[in-house]
């Protein structure tokens, strides 16, 4: 079973997550901000983070970047989740190692697609 | 709103003979909601009364709008993630080769409805730039739909559909932004030819077709109509030419012409001595 690791301030959003995710047989973890992003990938690293940009503590951006330098065995695939759709956010967020890009709200349909483009579905 | 049982089999019936398409027990649960735009625009208070506006005849364009409004537009951009690379890798590589006399790649994507899935082919070949090039690569795409088919030439979509299959790098590499919306570059938009049609007309399209993409439209079809339909697309394919149905279609039952592609999973290739086939049952398919 692969697993995704949820990161989103919003308990709300992680539920919806998590309930399209359990759907699609994926094992969920969840944390709050980047930060607790960053020590459960170190911990454990997930197949694929769903990542949101504007959190508390450490952003969806400055967790991507910190992960470049973390000692991890297996880099995750990130798809980085937001409200923001320029394409100046689009461009930052692939710079800084995000491997897919998907606005809120979101459908299982849509979710599942950049799974599959990220190849972890 | 409450449909009579009635007023159920007249449009079901419009819709088949219009499009040959079947009003299944499954779709029927969004007919009144598709409904309801015609009825508020033309100030009908019911569906019962809308079917006797239609069956009156008065308004020659509310049966058109009525059909488009059943049509269901449900697509996206690389439909069927694996499907499509298999297309996009060893079965246009195969006919590369056999081609390559010719230089010429012939396509017919078949329900295109909005355009996501011959543009989808269009970027891919696009990104193969260099395999394809000298070569003349003409992709046909049709669609009962005179709206869908309307959007499709347009290449303008909303940021739900472009997130959903299409992978962020080809967004930007591809689109434009357009206040809220995505617009494909022309020189991919040029790359298709858009086409009203209904597979129960005849064939608007001459000549054989090296790739036919017939996916999620055989679904909608009754039996006898799906084995018309099989069987008119053998005949605008060429003799080693490949069909690709929707990831959750077979023929299996459908059509003696085609048999599974042993080279490729989900796709079809012409039997070799196709069996006759019965169409004199079928109306419009003598």
């Amino acid at each position: 079973m692969k697993t995704c690791l949820v990161v989103d301030d919003s308990k709300v959003v992680r539920k919806v997550a998590r309930h399209i995710l359990e759907r699609l047989d994926f094992s969920v973890r969840e944390a709050a901000d980047g930060q607790e992003a960053l020590a459960e990938c170190q911990d454990m690293p997930p197949d694929v983070v769903l990542l949101d940009w504007n959190m508390p503590v450490m952003s969806g951006i400055d967790f991507l970047r910190a992960l470049r330098f973390a000692n991890i065995a297996r880099r995750p695939k990130i798809v980085l989740c937001t409200t923001e759709n320029g394409i100046g956010h689009i461009r930052v967020a692939i710079d800084a190692g995000a491997d897919e890009y998907m606005m809120k709200p979101f459908d299982r349909e849509t979710l599942e697609s950049k799974l599959q483009i990220v190849g972890v579905a | 709103m409450e449909l009579s049982a009635a007023a159920t089999r007249i449009l079901a019936g419009l819709l088949e003979a219009r499009t040959g398409q079947q009003l299944s027990t499954g779709r029927q649960w969004r007919l009144d909601t598709a409904l309801v735009p015609i009825m508020r625009a033309r100030g009908i208070e019911s569906v019962d009364l809308l079917v006797a506006a239609l069956v009156g005849g008065r308004d020659a364009r509310l049966a058109d709008a009525v059909i488009e409004a059943l049509l269901n537009n449900e697509t996206s951009f690389f439909r069927d993630h694996g499907p499509f690379q298999q297309l996009m890798g060893p079965v246009l590589s195969r006919l590369h080769s056999a081609r390559a006399g010719a230089r010429r790649l012939r396509v017919w994507s078949v329900g295109c409805s909005t355009g996501q899935e011959p543009y989808s082919l269009a970027m891919g070949l696009a990104e193969q730039a260099d395999l394809w090039r000298g070569w003349t690569i003409d992709i046909q795409a049709t669609d009962v739909s005179r709206s869908a088919t309307a959007r499709a030439r347009e290449g303008l979509y909303t940021q739900f559909e472009v997130q959903r299959g299409l992978p962020v790098r080809q967004l930007l590499r591809w689109f434009d932004r357009e206040g809220e919306q995505w617009r494909l570059v022309q020189a991919l938009r040029e790359k298709v030819r858009f086409h009203v049609h209904s597979l129960t007309e005849p064939m608007p399209l001459p000549g054989m077709f090296d790739v036919i993409l017939c996916r999620n439209v055989l679904l909608y079809f009754p039996p006898p109509m799906r084995r018309a339909v099989l069987d008119r697309l053998g005949r605008a394919i060429a003799p080693d030419g490949v069909l690709m149905l929707g990831a959750g279609e077979t023929i299996i039952d459908q059509t003696e012409r085609f048999e599974p592609d042993p080279a490729a999973r989900g796709f079809y290739r012409l039997r070799e001595t196709p069996r006759p086939i019965q169409l004199a049952a079928i109306p419009g398919f003598a």
